[in-house]
């Protein structure tokens, strides 16, 4: 059992702590460089009521598809979200040891942390992983909230060296995130609901997918669709397939009947 | 050569220390843990809403500490840590109650025979584990294991208070009977215990991953009343 004196009490940092009992959750870079793909759509717009988190399922490796159900959007905890595009491997590791981390702070502290504590610390995992983004193997996450203090949604952007930015409409991510932000950009008002921000979220995705061949689209013989998620003020919602795909049914609808 | 006058028995000791770990415990408010059907019930005497007796450990285990707040809290954070850790590297599933008791016995029976000073607490770990059944551990500040059927008491009342739980508990208690069981319980026939001086949590299964649940001071009113 771990039982630290003061000076080397870890505190309520996670990834220390996992490092002080020989688990070092980041292993250093090694020499030369992997094409590891960043094959993705993720995006994220607020509306009204707090923000929605959106991805596409295709993960590929080269030109090859490897998966067709990943998923790339992830409870960080109950009132956020986390968005990954790049290197799968890499990123979902980032994704686990940065739920854990929030969740281990609450614990210690008996209380969470803050969003902006949270974007924070997202930032930090960034700029210790820029060793193995030189190597090709970047992550750059969107990372999403609803934030009590402000009673609203918040998103942040960052990329590959730690840089976090807040956006105040929308983030996109990956190979697909021309096109998504595009068609975001163009549907987008500050007032949406949340059906209309779902509805403009898969509009974008069904556009990146139309034209970037690593994004996947939704996949109706299989029941696959992109996920959805909501983050308001009752907290994280991932919406089920036949949600997500009653969504797309609309879009379907509006681009054959106009 | 022997040393007269400096020589204790370890018999000695062993009771000298003893004696000052009860004394430094029996000094605190009590605590009780009470089974109910479909998950545990944690109520501890608590006029503090900050300083917490009762806290979550991981998904499906809790904590509760009695006696030096110092030093269970360190002790809380030490499960923690060891629940994390063991998380991380095999699976969620692989923690368990059983085996946290286990270490903190290990941590406490080494503290009290090796360190100058015993650590004046005693603690519970309660778990519901995956097939929803609860259990109980009671540990003591000299690594005493024990494992409690349906409930238990620690701290300084805790004959009286155990007494009274034998007295109340049946197999069909629900969660709000379960937790004015163990609130008759804490307060005795002379004495009622309001919502502030409270502290009340649940480990019940439900729909999300983590069981732990503190309730408010305007819930557990509503409850008491």
């Amino acid at each position: 059992m771990p039982f630290h004196l003061l000076g080397d009490d870890p505190g309520t940092d996670f990834v220390n702590l996992l490092r002080q009992n020989g688990l070092d959750p980041f292993p250093p870079a090694l020499p030369g460089t992997i094409d590891a793909g960043h094959a993705t759509t993720v995006l994220a717009l607020r509306f009204s009521g707090g923000v929605v988190v959106a991805g596409d399922r295709r993960a590929t490796s080269g030109h090859l598809i490897s998966h067709r159900d990943m998923q790339k959007v992830f409870a960080a905890d109950e009132y956020s979200a986390v968005a990954i595009a790049g290197a799968a491997g890499p990123a979902i590791q980032m994704v686990r040891v940065f739920q854990l981390q929030l969740e281990y702070y609450e614990k210690i502290e008996g209380k969470p942390l803050t969003l902006e504590g949270k974007a924070n610390q997202l930032a930090e995992m960034l700029r210790g992983h820029l060793p193995q983004a030189m190597q090709g193997l970047a992550v750059v996450p969107i990372f999403a909230g609803f934030d009590p203090a402000h009673e609203a949604g918040r998103l942040f952007q960052f990329d590959v060296t730690g840089g976090r930015y807040e956006e105040q409409d929308f983030a996109t991510s990956g190979s697909g995130s021309l096109h998504a932000g595009t068609v975001v950009k163009l549907g987008y008002s500050r007032d949406l609901s949340e059906s209309e921000a779902l509805f403009l979220a898969v509009k974008a995705l069904w556009h990146a997918a139309d034209e970037d061949s690593a994004t996947g689209g939704p996949d109706p013989i299989r029941g696959i669709y992109p996920v959805l998620a909501v983050i308001d003020g009752e907290g994280f919602r991932q919406l089920s397939d036949e949600e997500s795909g009653a969504v797309f049914a609309d879009f379907r609808h509006e681009l054959t009947e106009g | 050569m022997a040393m007269p006058g400096m020589y204790v028995s370890p018999e000695q000791l062993m009771q000298d220390r003893a004696d000052y770990a009860r004394k430094g415990i029996s000094r605190g408010r009590s605590l009780a843990a009470v089974e109910y059907r479909g998950g545990i019930a944690l109520v501890a005497e608590n006029a503090s809403s900050t300083l917490r007796k009762v806290s979550e450990i991981y998904d499906r285990i809790a904590f509760g500490g009695v006696g030096r707040y110092n030093e269970f809290d360190q002790l809380r954070i030490a499960g923690v840590r060891h629940a994390e850790l063991k998380g991380y590297q095999y699976s969620r599933e692989d923690v368990d109650a059983r085996s946290l008791a286990n270490q903190y016995a290990q941590m406490l029976g080494q503290i009290f025979t090796h360190e100058m000073k015993p650590m004046e607490v005693e603690i519970v770990v309660a778990e519901i584990d995956s097939s929803g059944t609860p259990e109980l551990y009671r540990i003591q500040y000299d690594g005493t294991v024990v494992d409690e059927q349906h409930w238990c008491c620690i701290g300084g009342d805790a004959d009286a208070v155990l007494g009274r739980l034998n007295d109340g508990w049946s197999a069909d208690l629900d969660r709000d009977d379960a937790v004015r069981l163990a609130v008759s319980a804490l307060a005795g026939p002379e004495r009622s215990l309001a919502a502030e001086d409270l502290e009340v949590a649940v480990l019940s299964p439900g729909s999300g991953r983590r069981c732990f649940k503190r309730l408010e001071d305007n819930e557990t009113e509503t409850l008491l009343a």
